[in-house]
């Protein structure tokens, strides 16, 4: 019995392994694809790790590319909407979670609707709305556009947080005489801070992965790394190698934040999903 | 004044001439795709800064489509976003005569005369330019002369498909991963449907008769297409249908195929020997035909062109004369070597000994892009200008909708029948809806 438990358990082992090699191995092959000569990373067979590895690629893409600037924009974007969508997304959450209305489901599942509206549908809205006001190719009109894509995301995580929260705990806090403010401030945000990073680690990666907006609403000076990475696809020539390297740098800062923070974004996830 | 207030006065108007001269310079925006001539471009772009010192040229590159529908959306919207930007042969009469582009006006010193004719006409609406050729090309064929030395083969200056097949039939040797001949395959207007396009032409047929009507089901296009099937399904590489100018640029460069044909400035990178290789084995013929020669070269060039939409017409102007002078092929020359000057565009390059040396395969190229007649490509004739793609905006959706009907036949999912049925169908349809006819 206790045999079978224990090969249940190095079964389910090796199969969570296999599942996060499968999923890692992508990554993986980009990263030593960036260490490849342009021969190396189009040659068949190809080689599992580089034969003669080179940092030129690095270089090239460091020489021809102002990479800190497209760092710096994707920083400013992610957190940018992240803080702004907070700002809208927790009044409305908490009014959601509290002070239910018999509209608050359908409000909630209208917002999550307009996710799958694809986003190219309101791309030419949009564009003449941000030609009119001066906002293409600016930080701050991104910022707001990306806010507003995700905002629906926000609001349903926290959400979410919230209902776990028992009211009780809010009504004690009026009846001591707290006011509104000093109810979200003392009392909710510090109970549900587990859920809001989660919520704000997720919306970073989500506004860092971004690439529909980015490309069409920036040129130069808002550009962030999506479009760095765009920049590197080419119709005729091989920049296999000098484009692993461009999207190894990408993604390089949002995967060393996912990988510190993976507990608080597994745990954030998953809260509420098991009762 | 003590000497505190006269250093801060000094500052001061250091600081007002800084502003001064920074407001002066004009900066413009230059929307490009990504590959090797426009980078080189790109790098070598300090040299016109320091040329003309007060504008500056800030770029944006994407990739193809991307800067396609970028470009379009931006025109179209009047977003005045770019003021410089990299189209094709395609793109260019169809945005002149909806007014999208700023006509170019050339110094004497430019030599216009010098720009090889069809890559001008191709840049030209009504006979007036309105985009400047960054470079050029059509279509050749590649093949490996060290295997055709082992087979005991030899291949003629000017093949036919047919010769394309025999040799292809006997150099394929799929266990030795060879395959006898590469060709496009991906599924795209630009990708698959352009190389069948000039192979229908070649077997005499034509996208459109002269009341526009489709002739996809006409017998030149069965012969055309089911060729094609026949010949990459049977003698190409496995998955030839995801394959489009850079999977079979790797393939070929790798040692796999035999034979490519595609187009024309493939040749410099295949004998780069940094990424190909099989660089010292490469020999050129020129693009194969059917029953005519006609429309069996294509004609492309990747062009600079002006928004109308810019609100720095002169300083684009200079910029798009700079890139695409004598003096920039000079430029490059001098910098990174003859052999990486921007290849079809200008007569003198091709007169240059020099050029000629560094790229042996100089010759072929131009013939190619001498013969190809975009204004009569095709045996009967046609209400359309272009070689491997129809002049009309509605062509990007017809192309890549015909190219998507192709790739099914060739990955065996449809038969050739079926394909072209459907083709003739749907092509018709969107022709009727664009106002070419009621019925």
């Amino acid at each position: 019995m206790v045999n079978q438990a224990r090969w249940q358990r190095v079964g389910w082992g090796v199969a969570a392994w296999l599942v996060a090699l499968l999923m890692f191995f992508p990554i993986y092959w980009m990263i030593m694809t960036s260490f490849k000569t342009e021969a190396a990373a189009v040659s068949t067979p190809p080689s599992i790790v580089p034969m003669e590895p080179t940092l030129q690629n690095y270089e090239t893409v460091f020489e021809q590319s102002d990479y800190f600037r497209f760092a710096w924009n994707s920083v400013v974007i992610s957190l940018g909407s992240t803080m702004l969508g907070l700002l809208v997304a927790v009044p409305a959450a908490w009014a959601m979670a509290f002070i239910p209305s018999k509209r608050t489901k359908p409000t909630l599942l209208w917002m999550l609707s307009t996710k799958m509206l694809p986003p190219v549908g309101v791309l030419v809205p949009i564009y003449l709305l941000f030609r009119d006001w001066g906002l293409l190719d600016t930080l701050f009109g991104l910022t707001v556009v990306l806010m507003l894509m995700n905002l629906p995301i926000i609001v349903w995580m926290l959400y979410t947080y919230f209902r776990e929260i028992p009211k009780d705990i809010l009504e004690s806090a009026r009846m001591e005489g707290a006011g509104l403010w000093q109810e979200v401030v003392y009392i909710l945000l510090p109970i549900s801070l587990g859920g809001i990073a989660s919520t704000v680690l997720l919306n970073v990666i989500l506004a860092w992965n971004e690439s529909f907006w980015s490309l069409n609403l920036t040129s130069s000076d808002a550009a962030p790394l999506t479009a760095f990475i765009a920049s590197y696809t080419s119709p005729e020539g091989l920049f296999w190698a000098k484009l692993s390297a461009a999207s190894t740098l990408a993604i390089a800062p949002i995967l060393i934040l996912g990988w510190f923070s993976q507990k608080q974004l597994v745990r954030g996830m998953t809260f509420g999903a098991v009762k | 004044m003590s000497y505190g207030k006269r250093l801060a006065g000094v500052a001061a108007l250091a600081l007002g001439l800084g502003v001064g001269a920074t407001a002066q310079a004009v900066e413009i925006t230059i929307a490009t795709v990504n590959n090797a001539d426009m980078i080189r471009m790109k790098n070598l772009s300090d040299q016109f800064e320091k040329k003309y010192a007060d504008i500056e040229l800030d770029w944006v590159v994407l990739n193809e489509n991307t800067l396609r529908q970028r470009v379009t959306q931006d025109i179209a919207t009047g977003g005045g976003q770019f003021d410089v930007m990299m189209i094709g042969t395609y793109e260019v009469p169809i945005w002149a005569e909806k007014g999208w582009l700023n006509e170019l006006d050339f110094s004497d010193s430019y030599d216009v005369g010098d720009l090889l004719d069809p890559i001008r006409k191709g840049l030209s609406y009504e006979g007036d330019m309105y985009a400047a050729p960054f470079y050029g090309e059509s279509t050749m064929t590649m093949y490996r002369q060290d295997l055709f030395d082992e087979a005991g083969l030899s291949m003629p200056a000017n093949p036919t498909w047919g010769d394309i097949y025999e040799r292809a039939q006997q150099l394929h040797k799929p266990d030795d991963d060879q395959f006898g001949v590469c060709l496009r395959g991906k599924p795209g207007w630009g990708q698959n449907a352009a190389l069948v396009s000039t192979m229908v032409n070649s077997f005499g047929g034509r996208w459109f008769d002269m009341d526009w009507q489709p002739q996809l089901d006409t017998a030149a296009w069965h012969h055309a297409v089911s060729f094609y099937v026949d010949l990459l399904g049977n003698y190409g590489p496995p998955g030839a249908s995801s394959n489009g100018f850079n999977e079979n640029l790797s393939l070929f460069s790798g040692g796999k195929c035999a034979m490519w044909v595609d187009a024309t400035v493939a040749a410099g990178m295949v004998t780069d020997p940094e990424s190909s290789q099989v660089a010292d084995e490469v020999a050129f013929a020129q693009a194969p035909h059917a029953v005519t020669e006609k429309g069996s070269k294509w004609l492309w060039s990747w062009a600079l062109g002006i928004p109308s939409s810019t609100q720095k017409p002169e300083a684009a102007q200079k910029f798009v004369a700079w890139a695409t002078s004598k003096e920039y092929t000079r430029l490059v020359a001098q910098k990174e070597g003859w052999r990486n000057a921007p290849p079809g565009t200008r007569k003198s390059l091709y007169q240059n000994p020099k050029y000629q040396k560094a790229a042996p395969f100089a010759d072929k190229v131009l013939d190619a892009i001498q013969a190809a007649r975009p204004q009569d490509s095709t045996l009967k004739e046609s209400p359309y200008v272009g070689v491997q793609f129809v002049g009309i905006s509605e062509f990007q959706g017809i192309g890549t909708s015909v190219g998507q009907q192709l790739a099914a036949a060739l990955s065996g999912s449809k038969s050739v029948e079926q394909v072209l049925k459907s083709a003739q169908r749907s092509t018709k349809r969107t022709m009727k809806r664009s106002g070419y006819y009621d019925n």
